[in-house]
């Protein structure tokens, strides 16, 4: 009796959620597929045909989806791997040091809470020459009419220090959860042994946060894979430096093709989701047991 | 964090258990030396400093610096006249022009409102849809429960620009193309999933028996729900409603491409497509100042809610 009231009751409190996430984002999936089926434009409503999979096949032979992709992947590898080095430093020297608690965790906080468009425009003005400060410091490298951002590489490091500013104080905060719960015991245990604080590092720290790390990686790769703010503002996707998620947005919402749209959406579910499944499936990394 | 750690063994006041008669299973296992006390740790001389060495003092500094450096660049171009003082470390005639400008900026103005209705809509409604399904997740026999939690990690991980086209396409059709409603709908959708997996991690924790006592003293599930767990997970639930308001705060893609006017636009829209009178110069002061405006609250926020803040964001990330 008892049980069975439970389990009705179960069933009714999920329900809304999972009615939401059905029709939010499962149907518009189905029907995002179905539109990449066709030729659609929204300009031209009438001109709605079944084309096949000849949408993908334009995206697929056109350049600006592959240069698209390049810059997307460069910007992920090089973002997220910055981003974790600089992560665990911090992560480091703040479970070292002793005091500062409540600054410290409110200025992590700060670039975590701070809207992506916001650290797009200010590091944008940063970059920007009469205007911000780094464009001072790298003046002797790089001139002083050409900016940061006028370049590919250029852009590139831009987005990614900015980026990396936004993201690696989080890292930092969840490695320094996962230090502080490694047990003492086994350092000292180490030091015991002789062990050296690369050893230690080595053979203690950074197995007993690789649970930790696999997860955060996860999320971290799948959201820099699917950036879209910081190009938007901080290039426009001027200079080769449009990530896939832009090049979407451009079809969809600007030419409002949403046939070919659809089809380069497509395509970046797909890659998201092989992402996830080699994280997942190929390096162990388990989201359900530890999500942020 | 370290614990007190009681002092075994010493007894002054002889209120321990008494040496003869009946004893519960615990203390006979623990009598019998089944079961080890863990020693009181040691006394750490290097845990007793309060204050960080000078190195340490350099680094945290630096961390500190590093992660406020590009806010103050912020205040500091939003309070000088454009063009001004260039790009000196200080401004050099403070000004509040900028502020002046922007607080009657009716774009501003209607950004900030609506940001405010849809990102707290959005909380609400997402942290009770969400409350109930890691309730009936964590704590009730739910079938296929294992299938939900994987679609709703599945839509943590979405990329939302999959589903702009048809939703686009959809929200023109039916009438919500920008408009309000438009926004908070897949505001909520995206943010169910950390606003579950925040509570749920808190429901877990609660002790089984609590359910238990109350359907012993009659309560039904849904009243054991109300009565018991829900007050007591509420700083879990507070935890999620912080967190999914940052998050609707800070959304982007989904305010940009199903708005068009100042009907529905948020600040963060307002801000990427703010205009001078003169278009063709961009307004770098009065941007600036709103996103200052718009970052304060966040940092009160911040300030006030940093432990909650950390605490529910390594939800579950620390348990290893």
């Amino acid at each position: 009796m008892e049980r069975f009231d439970e389990r009705r009751l179960g069933t009714v409190m999920v329900a809304p959620a999972l009615a939401l996430m059905a029709l939010v984002v499962l149907w518009p999936v189905l029907q995002a597929f179905w539109l990449s089926l066709h030729r659609y434009n929204i300009k031209f409503p009438d001109d709605r045909e079944w084309v096949g999979l000849s949408n993908y096949a334009r995206v697929l032979e056109a350049g600006s989806w592959w240069e698209a992709l390049v810059t997307t992947i460069i910007f992920t590898v090089l973002s997220v791997s910055i981003e974790f080095v600089l992560g665990l430093l911090m992560a480091l020297m703040m479970h070292q040091a002793i005091g500062w608690k409540g600054p410290l965790r409110v200025s992590i906080l700060v670039p975590w809470a701070t809207i992506t468009v916001v650290t797009a425009l200010a590091w944008k003005w940063l970059y920007t020459p009469g205007i911000g400060i780094i464009a001072t410091v790298l003046e002797p490298f790089i001139g002083a009419d050409s900016c940061l951002l006028c370049s590919r590489w250029g852009a590139m490091w831009g987005m990614v220090f900015a980026d990396v500013w936004k993201t690696a104080p989080f890292i930092g905060l969840l490695l320094l959860a996962g230090l502080q719960n490694i047990s003492a015991d086994l350092y000292e245990a180490a030091e015991v042994d002789g062990a050296s604080t690369w050893d230690k590092f080595r053979h203690i720290t950074l197995p007993m946060l690789k649970p930790a790390i696999l997860v955060a990686l996860l999320f971290r790769t799948l959201d820099s894979f699917r950036m879209f703010d910081l190009a938007f503002i901080m290039t426009g996707g001027a200079n080769q430096t449009r990530t896939v998620s832009v090049l979407a947005y451009d079809q969809l919402i600007n030419k409002l093709n949403i046939g070919v749209g659809s089809a380069i959406s497509m395509l970046i579910f797909l890659l998201v989701f092989a992402i996830a499944f080699i994280f997942v499936r190929v390096l162990g990394a388990n989201p359900q047991a530890e999500d942020r | 964090m370290t614990h007190p750690h009681p002092i075994h063994g010493d007894d002054p006041l002889g209120i321990g258990p008494a040496p003869e008669g009946p004893q519960s299973p615990a203390v006979r296992i623990a009598a019998a030396g089944g079961i080890q006390e863990p020693p009181a740790p040691a006394v750490d001389l290097e845990s007793l400093r309060d204050r960080p060495t000078i190195r340490e003092r350099i680094a945290l500094a630096v961390i500190i610096a590093y992660c406020l450096f590009p806010m103050y660049w912020l205040v500091k171009l939003s309070m000088q006249v454009d063009g001004s003082s260039g790009a000196g470390l200080l401004p050099e005639r403070l000004t509040l022009v900028n502020y002046a400008a922007v607080i009657r900026n009716p774009d501003f103005i209607y950004g900030f409102l609506n940001s405010i209705l849809i990102a707290g809509a959005a909380t609400l409604i997402s942290i009770t849809i969400g409350g109930a399904a890691a309730y009936a997740l964590s704590r009730l026999p739910v079938s296929g429960g294992k299938y939900i939690l994987f679609l709703v990690l599945a839509v943590s991980m979405f990329p939302a620009i999959a589903i702009i086209g048809p939703l686009f396409d959809m929200w023109r059709t039916i009438g919500l193309f920008d408009t309000r409603l438009g926004l908070v709908i897949p505001s909520v959708t995206f943010s169910l999933p950390l606003a579950i997996w925040i509570m749920a991690s808190f429901f877990r924790e609660l002790p089984r028996d609590l359910e238990h006592a109350a359907y012993m003293d009659g309560a039904s599930p849904i009243q054991a729900f109300r009565k018991v767990m829900l007050p007591l997970a509420a700083p879990g639930v507070f935890t999620a409603a912080i967190l999914v308001f940052i998050g609707a705060w800070n959304e982007f893609i989904f305010a940009l491409s199903l708005t068009a006017t100042r009907a529905s636009r948020t600040v963060p829209v307002v801000i990427s497509q703010f205009q001078g009178a003169d278009s063709m110069e961009i307004p770098i002061g009065s941007i600036s100042a709103a996103a200052v405006i718009v970052m304060v609250p966040l940092i009160i926020a911040v300030a006030i809610f940093q432990r909650r803040i950390v605490s529910g964001l390594t939800a579950g990330g620390v348990k290893g």
